[in-house]
C-alpha cells in the first residue's frame, strides 16, 4: 500500500551543549541541511511545519521561522503534541503532499533547551503540563507521572528495575557507536541502579537527557521525489492514538494509545510488527519504551524487559531499537527529540548509519508519544 | 522559567470545580455524576465524558478508595516542592468510581501499597484545604 508521500531529505545538527546556539539558529541549520541533503532549493519548499520552543516560545513559531529564513510558503503552521509532535508533523506533511496541496513540505524542529534553559528550568517548565487543579498542587513532575506508570506496570506485569536498567544500558551501547551522541561514557546496570533517585522507582539514568539540537525532514510528493538526491524513503503507513492528557484521568496505567496508533499504521502499510527491521521508538524514560514495546506488540506483556536483558534490542538483535541512542543517550531537545528518531530511521533505511547500521534494513517503525503516554503517533517507513 | 522561584501552586477553582473545592473546605469530598447517563466523572468537568450532557450533579463521597499507584519524589519540579522533598504522590481510585491524585500522611508510608485501602482527609496548605491520603482506620 502507499500513502503517496516520501521523505526526500533529512538532517540532524550537532547535539548536546552547544554554547552560542539558539532555537531559530538550530531551525535554520536543520532546514538548510535537509534541503541540501535532498538537493532541493529554498524556492521549491511550498509547505512549512514547525513545532514549539521553550527558549523562544511564540504563538506562531512557523511564521517566525519563515520570517527568519526569508521564505513565503503557501502553507505554514505549527503543531504541538509534545513528544508525538515530530511523528504527527510527518503524518500531516504526508497528507499535504498526498492531497496535492503541497509538493515539498519542510518539517523542522529545534531548541537549545540545555544552554538556554538549564536542567532545573526545563524540569520546572515541563511540570506545567500537570493538571493545574488536580495534579500540580501535589508536586507532580513529568518523571513522577511516568514513575506512577512504572510502579503500576511493574506490579501488574513483573517488570523489574534491573530490566529497566538494561534498557538504559542498551541505549548507551548504541550511543557509543554514534560520533554525535551526547552521552558517550559506558554504563552498567549497577550504574543505573546506583544513580540518583528522581521519583521512585525511576532513577536519573532511567530519564532522558536535556539537550540543544535540531533536526528536519522534507516530505515530498511522488513527482517531486523523483528528482531528489537520495533513494526516497516511502511513508507506508501512519496512525495516531489519543486516550487522555493528564495521567490522573488516564483510562488505564498499563494500556495506552500506542496500541491503536501502531495498529492503524501497520494496517495502512500492510505489514505486521514482526516484519519491522529497525524500530526508533520514543524513550523519554526507560519505562516509556518498555510499555510501548509491549503495547505495540513487538513483545508479549511482561517480556520486553527480559528481551532487553537478553540483548534483543541491540544491533543484530531480534528488534534493533533506538540505534542512535535515543532520548536516553543520544539527545533530547524538545520536538527535535522525536525528530532524531525519524532522521535515524532515514539513515538506517538509506544504509548510511555506519557503525550502527542494521544489515538490510528495509522497513522501519518510528513512534512518538506526548504528555504522559497521552498522544501517540506511529509511522511505518520503507525503501524498496 | 520564572515559576521556579514561586510558591506551591494552589488550585484556582473554576465554574466546573468550585463545588469540589468548597466541599474540601467544609471537610466533605465531592464527585460528579451524570444525571443523563449515570456515569461517574473521573475528574470534575463541564460536560459528561460519556454522553456529553451538561447535567452533572455533585454527590458526597464515602472518602474511601484503593491505591492505584504511588511514587516518592526526590527531585522536585520547583523550589516550593524542593522544600518538601522527599514527598509521596498517590493515585487513588475512589469507591464511587472517580479518581484523585493526592499527597499522603507520613504515618501511611510504611503500609502504602498498590491495592491498599486509604481514607481521604484534608490538609491545610497555605489557607486552602487539599485532599490527602490517610490510613483507613
Ligand atoms: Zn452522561
Amino acid at each position: 500500500m502507499t500513502m503517496n508521500a516520501f521523505i526526500t531529505g533529512a538532517y540532524d545538527t550537532a547535539v548536546g551543549k552547544l554554547p552560542g546556539s539558539s532555537c531559530m539558529g538550530l531551525h535554520a541549520e536543520a532546514a538548510l541541511g535537509a534541503l541540501a541533503d535532498a538537493g532541493l532549493t529554498v524556492g521549491e519548499i511550498d509547505g512549512v511545519l514547525c513545532a514549539y520552543s521553550f527558549t523562544e516560545p511564540h504563538l506562531m513559531l512557523a511564521s517566525v521561522f519563515c520570517e527568519v529564513l526569508g521564505i513565503h510558503p503557501g502553507t505554514c503552521l505549527a503543531i504541538q503534541a509534545g513528544g508525538a509532535t515530530a511523528c504527527i508533523m510527518i503524518m500531516q506533511a504526508a497528507a499535504l503532499v498526498a492531497s496535492g496541496q503541497c509538493q515539498n513540505v519542510l518539517v523542522v524542529t529545534g531548541d537549545n533547551r540545555l544552554s538556554g534553559l538549564s536542567r532545573d528550568g526545563a524540569v520546572a517548565a515541563l511540570a506545567e503540563v500537570g493538571h493545574p487543579q488536580f495534579e500540580r498542587p501535589f508536586g507532580i513532575s513529568v518523571p513522577a507521572a511516568y514513575a506512577l506508570v512504572a510502579r503500576r506496570y511493574m506490579h501488574e506485569y513483573g517488570a523489574t528495575s534491573e530490566q529497566l536498567a538494561a534498557i538504559a544500558v542498551q541505549h548507551r551501547t548504541h550511543a557509543l557507536l554514534h560520533p554525535k551522541a551526547q552521552q558517550r561514557t559506558p554504563i552498567t546496570v549497577s550504574d543505573v541502579l546506583a544513580s540518583k533517585e528522581i521519583a521512585s522507582p525511576l532513577r536519573m539514568l532511567d530519564c532522558c537527557l536535556i539537550s540543544d539540537g535540531g533536526a528536519a525532514v522534507i516530505v515530498s510528493s511522488k513527482a517531486a521525489a523523483a528528482g531528489t538526491r537520495h533513494k526516497a524513503v516511502e511513508i507506508l503507513g501512519a496512525g495516531q492514538g489519543h486516550t487522555h492528557e493528564h495521567i490522573v484521568a488516564a483510562p488505564s496505567l498499563t494500556d495506552f494509545g500506542c496500541k491503536s496508533s501502531s495498529a492503524t499504521a501497520f494496517a495502512r502499510a500492510g505489514v505486521t510488527a514482526a516484519d519491522i527491521d529497525v524500530a526508533e521508538i520514543y524513550d523519554s524514560f526507560t519505562i516509556t519504551l518498555l510499555v510501548e514495546l509491549e503495547s505495540i506488540g513487538f513483545f508479549e506483556r511482561g517480556s520486553a524487559g527480559i528481551a532487553a536483558e537478553r540483548g534483543d534490542l541491540g544491533i543484530g538483535g531480534r528488534l534493533p531499537c533506538n540505534t542512535h541512542g535515543g532520548l536516553l543517550s543520544y539527545a533530547h531537545s524538545g520536538a527535535a527529540g522525536g525528530m532524531f528518531h525519524a532522521v535515524e530511521a532515514v539513515h538506517q533505511l538509506r544504509g548510511h548509519a555506519e557503525a550502527r547500521q542494521v544489515r538490510d534494513a528495509k522497513l522501519a517503525f518510528v513512534h512518538g508519544d506526548g504528555g504522559i503516554l497521552s498522544a501517540h503517533c506511529s509511522l511505518v517507513l520503507g525503501v524498496h | 522559567m520564572g515559576r521556579t522561584g514561586m510558591g506551591r501552586p494552589l488550585p484556582n477553582p473554576a465554574a466546573e470545580t468550585r463545588s469540589f473545592w468548597e466541599g474540601c473546605s467544609e471537610g466533605e469530598l465531592r464527585y460528579q455524576t451524570c444525571e443523563a447517563c449515570g456515569v461517574v466523572q473521573i475528574t470534575p468537568r463541564s460536560v459528561c465524558s460519556h454522553c456529553q450532557s451538561a447535567l452533572l450533579a455533585w454527590k458526597r463521597s464515602s472518602a474511601v478508595g484503593t491505591v492505584l499507584s504511588f511514587t516518592t519524589v526526590h527531585r522536585a519540579p520547583t523550589e516550593a516542592f524542593r522544600a518538601m522533598a522527599p514527598y509521596t504522590i498517590v493515585m487513588v481510585d475512589m469507591n464511587e468510581g472517580f479518581r484523585l491524585m493526592v499527597n499522603c500522611d507520613r504515618a501511611l508510608l510504611p503500609t502504602l501499597a498498590i491495592g491498599g485501602r486509604v481514607r481521604i482527609g484534608f490538609e491545610d496548605v497555605d489557607g486552602m484545604k487539599l485532599p490527602h491520603a490517610q490510613a483507613l482506620s
